[in-house]
């Protein structure tokens, strides 16, 4: 049975959820050449994981998750670039900030609608701030981008090499930090009533649950990682671009979490690390036409694996389980 | 005494259409009052009203002697206002344990803590699980809602309902699509409700009305016809004539 918490939960580390890390470890040692794409997967999956809690868990349909994406990536960048701040942990938790501020002042405003509106209302707020980020070329350097972005050692010690290791490992860190984070929070009543938004908001209301607190502030929470996985973006590449907050970073995003498996924690695991993989082997091997097989990948996994790869996962445990 | 539940001139209308119209109406602690009608009587409407789900054009709902016309839903469940719905309104992908759990840590106050797991709440847990015992669905605690056959899947709406240990509870045909077979079931489990509930109940099942109800209120096109005991209502002449269409003989 699919695993999302509640009160029967057994909420003990299984020995399935060492293996990302594992498998991150296997491939800083095995693979130093493949570090940088190593890291961009899990930016990518500490992304999805955001997109998860408030699309998987509590429901809110969203395209314009890219906005907190793009605006943590701004937040680290501009302080680097411009202010002078060039402390990666200073970066973080000053685009953490920036990811919750904006998600309680919007999600404030667009949680009062539901459905197609509220669809809307993401894309909108992107475009906005996509929109800001093309003329306020002072700051960001518009179209060209942002460069000349500093980063200096991590606690003055461990400096970001041109490899790519201390971005991997600073990558995944912050990833293990926050997956730890929000295990917790899906486990937790919070987390429940979550899942019980998602499944009949009309009963939330039904039971006295503040369902509209309860969706800002984990829509507040999910901007939060959303700006960090924004703000490492920038650290690893040194540079900023438009396409951060464009549109369609975050429609690849949730084609991402949709081939990993909504709902659940590890489908914002296995998504962006199969996707961003394939991608970059259909580049190599298909310079004009990688698109193309992307696409072929997505229409296999609606069609005949709902649920994505974690769902397919959970059909051959079963079948194993059952032969056994 | 004070009204467990009580409306004062409550009316709503939509546009020129008038669903309810100055209903007084009034539910003491521990009666068992079903609310009857035909179709389009705004029996639901009235129920959506003093639960909150629907805001009323004019007139005042007061819970326990409490104005609570303007409060909003939540409010209105924390002062010990239950329902359930006409049609099922179930987590359906969630356990059994967790569609009542989830109403019972509500009203615990638990159910927006983020740091403990949910099942260490053992008292959230056992508080559900007796529940369900009680209706007989200790069995089924932890399948999920959609994989209960439609009789049990009425039975886990009234649970959730009374996991918020209402003071007030509001059923809108809890027999509603159940096979008269099953039925027996829900209304076994409506008599073993606790008597110092007050219970209104919306039903077409008049077999059901007439067991279960000791005060009765027919309303029809969002007025209340007549108020009484189940013999007068079964005597009285107009309810008749709205049910069986009897016009005019005199």
């Amino acid at each position: 049975m699919k695993h999302s918490g509640g009160y029967s939960a057994d909420t003990r580390i299984r020995w399935t959820e060492w293996l990302p890390w594992a498998i991150a470890l296997a491939g800083f040692f095995l693979l130093p050449e493949y570090l940088s794409l190593g890291a961009r997967i899990l930016i990518y999956i500490l992304y999805a994981l955001s997109l998860d809690l408030i699309l998987g868990y509590a429901g809110i349909i969203t395209l314009g998750h890219s906005a907190f994406f793009g605006l943590g990536a701004y937040v680290a960048g501009i302080l680097a670039a411009r202010i002078g701040i060039t402390d990666p942990m200073l970066q973080l938790v000053a685009a953490a900030a920036a990811g919750a501020l904006l998600g309680i002042f919007t999600g404030a405003i667009i949680l009062r609608t539901r459905g197609l509106t509220l669809l809307m209302l993401t894309l909108a707020i992107t475009s906005v701030l996509l929109e800001i980020a093309n003329k306020a070329t002072a700051l960001t350097g518009g179209a060209d981008g942002l460069s000349g972005v500093v980063i200096t050692p991590i606690l003055g010690y461990f400096k970001f090499d041109l490899y790519g290791k201390t971005a991997f490992l600073w990558c995944l860190l912050v990833l293990f930090a926050v997956w730890w984070l929000v295990r917790r929070l899906i486990y937790s009543p919070f987390g429940a009533s979550l899942t019980g938004v998602r499944e009949n908001i009309v009963r939330m209301h039904a039971i006295g649950a503040p369902v509209y607190l309860r969706m800002v502030l984990v829509y507040t929470f999910s901007g939060t990682i959303a700006g960090i996985a924004g703000a490492l973006n920038t650290q690893t590449n040194q540079f900023v671009g438009l396409n951060v907050l464009g549109f369609e970073s975050a429609g690849e995003l949730l084609v991402m979490l949709i081939l990993g498996g909504v709902g659940r924690i590890y489908g914002a695991f296995a998504g962006p690390l199969v996707y961003l993989i394939a991608q970059d082997w259909l580049a190599k091997q298909f310079p004009e036409y990688w698109y193309l097989g992307i696409g072929a990948i997505l229409v296999i996994v609606v069609m005949f694996a709902r649920g994505g790869i974690l769902g397919i996962a959970d059909r051959l445990a079963r079948l194993i389980g059952k032969s056994a | 005494m004070i009204a467990a539940l009580e409306t004062r001139g409550l009316c709503k209308s939509f546009g020129a259409l008038t669903v309810a119209a100055d209903i007084n109406f009034r539910l003491d602690t521990g009666a068992r009052h079903a609310l009857i009608g035909p179709n389009g009587a705004g029996k639901t409407t009235f129920v959506n009203m003093l639960t909150g789900r629907l805001a009323s054009s004019s007139g005042r709902i007061l819970l326990g002697g409490e104005d609570v016309t303007a409060l909003a839903q939540s409010a209105r469940v924390k002062r010990g206002l239950g329902r359930t719905f006409q049609i099922n309104t179930l987590f359906r992908e969630l356990s059994v344990l967790d569609n009542i759990a989830l109403g019972v840590a509500e009203r615990r106050g638990d159910a927006g803590r983020v740091w403990r797991p949910a099942s260490a709440y053992a008292e959230t847990r056992d508080e559900s699980m007796a529940l369900l015992a009680t209706l007989g669905l200790a069995d089924d605690a932890t399948q999920r809602v959609r994989d209960l056959p439609y009789g049990k899947q009425r039975l886990v709406e009234i649970a959730i309902a009374l996991g918020l240990r209402p003071k007030v509870l509001l059923l809108d045909e809890p027999a509603a699509g159940v096979p008269s077979l099953e039925s027996e079931r829900i209304l076994e489990a409506l008599d073993q409700l606790p008597p110092e509930i007050a219970i209104l109940i919306i039903e077409h099942d008049m077999d059901l009305v007439f067991r279960f109800a000791r005060r009765i209120t027919v309303l029809v096109q969002g007025e209340v016809l007549v108020e009484g005991a189940p013999e007068e209502i079964a005597a009285d002449r107009r309810v008749h004539q709205v049910y069986l269409g009897e016009g005019g003989h005199g």
